[in-house]
């Protein structure tokens, strides 16, 4: 009997009205930046995308003026319903140019899909409704009687989630009342710009949006412009340290997502198939390009073997491939830097006497691919336990008591997210309240709502981003 | 009560009643929202061309096609044989069907009807569907099952002595069924829409393949909700961790409610990527289905023609 060989279902790339190039988007008109242009990549295949112009510092200036242009013109006076009216707007014009924002997506991230049909987009438009929503309810959300918003937001976001990172940043900076400078990450810049156009299409006003591509220069340029009230981060631990000494002594107010190295703790009475789909959600959803990914798998002694022998299986059943295709489960690494900073940790991981095991999938010859990977066996003393890998790797620890489960856990020096599998209530509530992590996940990994509030403890950053919590970050009060 | 060609970990499981229910209720849990969310998740599978066909072909070589009414007769079973037999007489290449699934009074006439075709023919057995009479009742409706030819004995579980927490009852019962059968292949039906909850139903999956029985089937297809695609994700998991502990392949059957060519193919994504491969054979799944077959060979003649065909085009039997 043949085996059930799924023939591929791939979306067309036209949907995604991919340009020759793109340009910075200021004061709401697409202008030639006079950086030097970027080529920006097709992961899955390396083949050039398009040409994206980028942002000098001369144009971070001028985005930064138009904002503050709009901020204290138009966008700051306007009653909040006037505003919602316009955020609502944008989250609609996401739904309905859906399927070209996640074909887009997925062609300039490398992710499956999958994840950008069915989570990204239709995730980045919730973010929007649900702040459309709290535009003229400020006053009531118990933050005082009468917040203010800061003024003009510098945003800076990362390439894991180019346009969902963009809603969370955007969303409730709109609905508060700032206006925003924001700058995508320099390999996925694209539906940021497409974003541009909706911000056109909704008629929102001029400078109340800006994008400005570019590398970490262009950054650079817009943390430590002076006109700039407000600076939010999402990225490496390694440059937030570097924003928070450059915002340092000055007014502007900052709050930073930064990485992790999460915890999913298995303990003997989980509900063990349930906890595999965990597990494989929790480090291979978007190839583990997730800073909240729970990378360190803690396993009760007494199931390990169980529990390997099971996810072994499963993660050799995940289809990896091209990222258009609609049964692919794994996509490409972004870039070709990322890939080698992947390889790089886990060699140190088989150097340091970890126990390797890869998924059989076959893999493509083009393109940055990396096959789903479980180290078991690992210590907390080996890099593959301490650093954040941001790829598809699970390294696999073991502990034997609900105290040793919370110590190591707890051991290290990043807290954005954590995961408890176990059928005992009182043990989830109990081990939610010992765990340092902004998130905790009981029974389940990597759910998303814009009601609840996001962001991390110690090296993961500070600030929540969500929820009413998040409105904080962006209000006065 | 023990089981003799068990490994010794699942030997003593068996053991005695209370070792039955230490072992049952050590199981794993099946948590609700995570195994609703996994078959949803694979749900979404795109199979297109040359893999439908393949699916589709497949699939109308696990039906096992089915009437259990009332109202049955001899000419309604010959009638169902003969489609058994010769699915679509259009197009003498479409595969036959694994079984016709009748009642124990009509199997001798399903076996006339198919003989020398390689359908098989299962009959339903033991007071089915509610399975509430005496073992003394149930034994002899296997035997007219089995003395009248039939290959396969669907039997259904006693949901009481379930429910109950009698295990060791339920366990026997399907060992005693299981040595009346003989040769005959045996199908467990656990009826999951009254065992309502997950746990229940991978406890029951277990219970039945430590009993012997070949197959574990979710529903008799008199009760709502029938099979569902989160109940035979649990069914899945149970023959396939069946398989590590033991190295024996036991089959899955979901029967009723499953009409479509889209939901067949979810379910054989389902049998392939949570099973495994191994179990894409109608020696190791079945769909217990009447209407399903139509629909198979309509979709199958608009694979093969390019264009949708009429229901007036297939034979209604």
């Amino acid at each position: 009997m043949p085996a059930f060989d799924y023939a591929p279902a791939p979306e067309s790339r036209d949907i995604a009205n991919l340009k020759p190039s793109y340009r910075p988007f200021i004061g709401g008109e697409f202008v030639t930046g006079s950086g030097e242009p970027l080529k920006t990549l097709n992961p899955a295949t390396e083949e050039v995308l398009a040409e994206v112009g980028t942002a000098s510092a001369a144009d971070v200036d001028t985005a930064v003026q138009a904002a503050r242009k709009a901020y204290e013109r138009t966008w700051s006076r306007m009653p909040g319903a006037e505003r919602a009216k316009y955020v609502f707007r944008i989250a609609r014009l996401i739904q309905e140019r859906s399927r070209e924002l996640a074909v887009l997506e997925s062609l300039d991230n490398g992710k499956p899909i999958r994840e950008s049909r069915d989570a990204d987009v239709p995730t980045a438009a919730a973010h929007f409704f649900y702040h459309a929503g709290w535009a003229d309810k400020l006053d009531y959300a118990g933050l005082g009687p009468d917040p203010r918003p800061l003024g003009v937001a510098g945003q800076i976001i990362p390439w894991n989630f180019p346009l969902l990172m963009l809603a969370w940043k955007i969303a409730p900076a709109l609905a508060t009342g700032n206006t925003v400078v924001l700058k995508p990450a320099e390999t996925t810049p694209l539906t940021a710009l497409v974003f541009a156009e909706i911000c056109q299409q909704a008629e929102l006003p001029p400078g109340v949006v800006n994008i400005v591509p570019g590398a970490g220069d262009t950054g650079a340029e817009l943390v430590n412009h002076p006109d700039i009230d407000k600076i939010a981060f999402t990225g490496s631990t390694e440059v937030g340290k570097l924003i928070q000494r450059s915002v340092a002594g000055t007014r502007k107010k900052l709050t930073l997502e930064l990485g992790g190295k999460a915890a999913n703790v298995v303990f003997d009475d989980a509900p063990l198939d349930q906890a595999v789909e965990g597990i494989v959600n929790g480090i291979f959803y978007n190839q583990g390009h997730v800073c909240c990914a729970g990378s360190r798998l803690l396993a009760q002694e007494s199931v390990v073997d169980e529990l390997l022998a099971k996810l072994r299986y499963r993660v050799s059943t995940l289809r990896l491939g091209d990222p258009l295709d609609k049964n692919t489960d794994i996509g490409a690494i972004n870039s070709a830097e990322q890939l080698a900073r992947i390889r790089e940790l886990t060699e140190s991981g088989e150097a340091e006497g970890a126990d390797r095991w890869t998924s059989p999938c076959p893999v493509p010859e083009r393109g940055f691919f990396f096959a789903p990977t479980v180290f078991s066996g690992v210590q907390q003393s080996m890099r593959i336990a301490r650093e954040e890998i941001f790829g598809p790797v699970l390294s696999v620890l073991t502990f034997r008591t609900p105290d040793e489960a919370v110590a190591k856990a707890n051991n290290t020096p990043y807290g954005l997210s954590a995961g408890i599998w176990t059928e005992k209530g009182s043990r989830i509530l109990w081990m939610a309240n010992q765990l340092r992590a902004g998130v905790v996940w009981a029974n389940t990994f990597n759910r998303f709502d814009p009601a609840a509030p996001f962001g991390g403890y110690q090296e993961s950053g500070f600030g929540r981003e969500g929820g009413r919590t998040g409105l904080e970050a962006y209000l006065d009060a | 009560m023990t089981s003799s060609t068990l490994p010794a970990g699942l030997a003593d499981a068996t053991r005695d009643e209370a070792s039955l229910r230490r072992f049952l209720h050590g199981l794993p849990g099946v948590d609700q929202v995570g195994v609703e969310q996994r078959a949803a998740g694979l749900a979404t599978r795109s199979i297109k061309k040359a893999a439908k066909l393949w699916a589709i072909d497949t699939a109308i070589s696990m039906v096992d096609l089915t009437t259990l009414e009332g109202a049955d007769t001899r000419g309604k079973v010959r009638a169902l044989a003969a489609k058994a037999r010769r699915p679509d007489p259009d197009r003498p290449d479409t595969p036959r069907v694994a079984a016709v699934c009748v009642y124990p009074d009509l199997a001798a006439t399903a076996v006339r009807a198919v003989a020398g075709s390689g359908v098989e023919v299962a009959s339903v057995a033991t007071a089915f569907p509610s399975g509430r009479s005496a073992r003394s009742i149930k034994l002899a409706d296997v035997a007219l099952a089995v003395d009248s030819g039939a290959g396969e004995v669907d039997m259904v579980i006693d949901r009481g002595a379930f429910l109950e927490g009698r295990y060791g009852e339920v366990f026997e019962e399907i060992q005693e069924i299981k040595a009346a059968c003989g040769d005959a292949h045996l199908k467990v039906i656990l009826e999951t829409g009254e065992l309502a909850t997950y746990d229940s139903v991978r406890r029951a999956s277990w219970l039945a393949l430590l009993a012997g029985g070949d197959f574990i089937k979710t529903s008799t297809g008199k009760v709502s909700p029938a099979a569902t695609l989160p109940v035979t994700h649990v069914m899945l998991q149970a023959v396939r961790d069946w398989y590590t502990t033991t190295g024996e392949l036991r089959g899955v059957k979901p029967a009723g409610g499953i009409r479509t060519t889209k939901d067949a193919i979810r379910y054989l994504v389902a049998v392939h990527e949570v099973a495994g491969e191994e179990w894409l054979t109608p020696k190791l799944f079945r769909f217990g289905a009447s209407s399903l077959l139509n629909d198979l060979l309509l979709q199958r003649r608009t694979q093969l023609d390019g264009h949708y065909s009429g229901p007036d085009y297939l034979t209604l039997d």
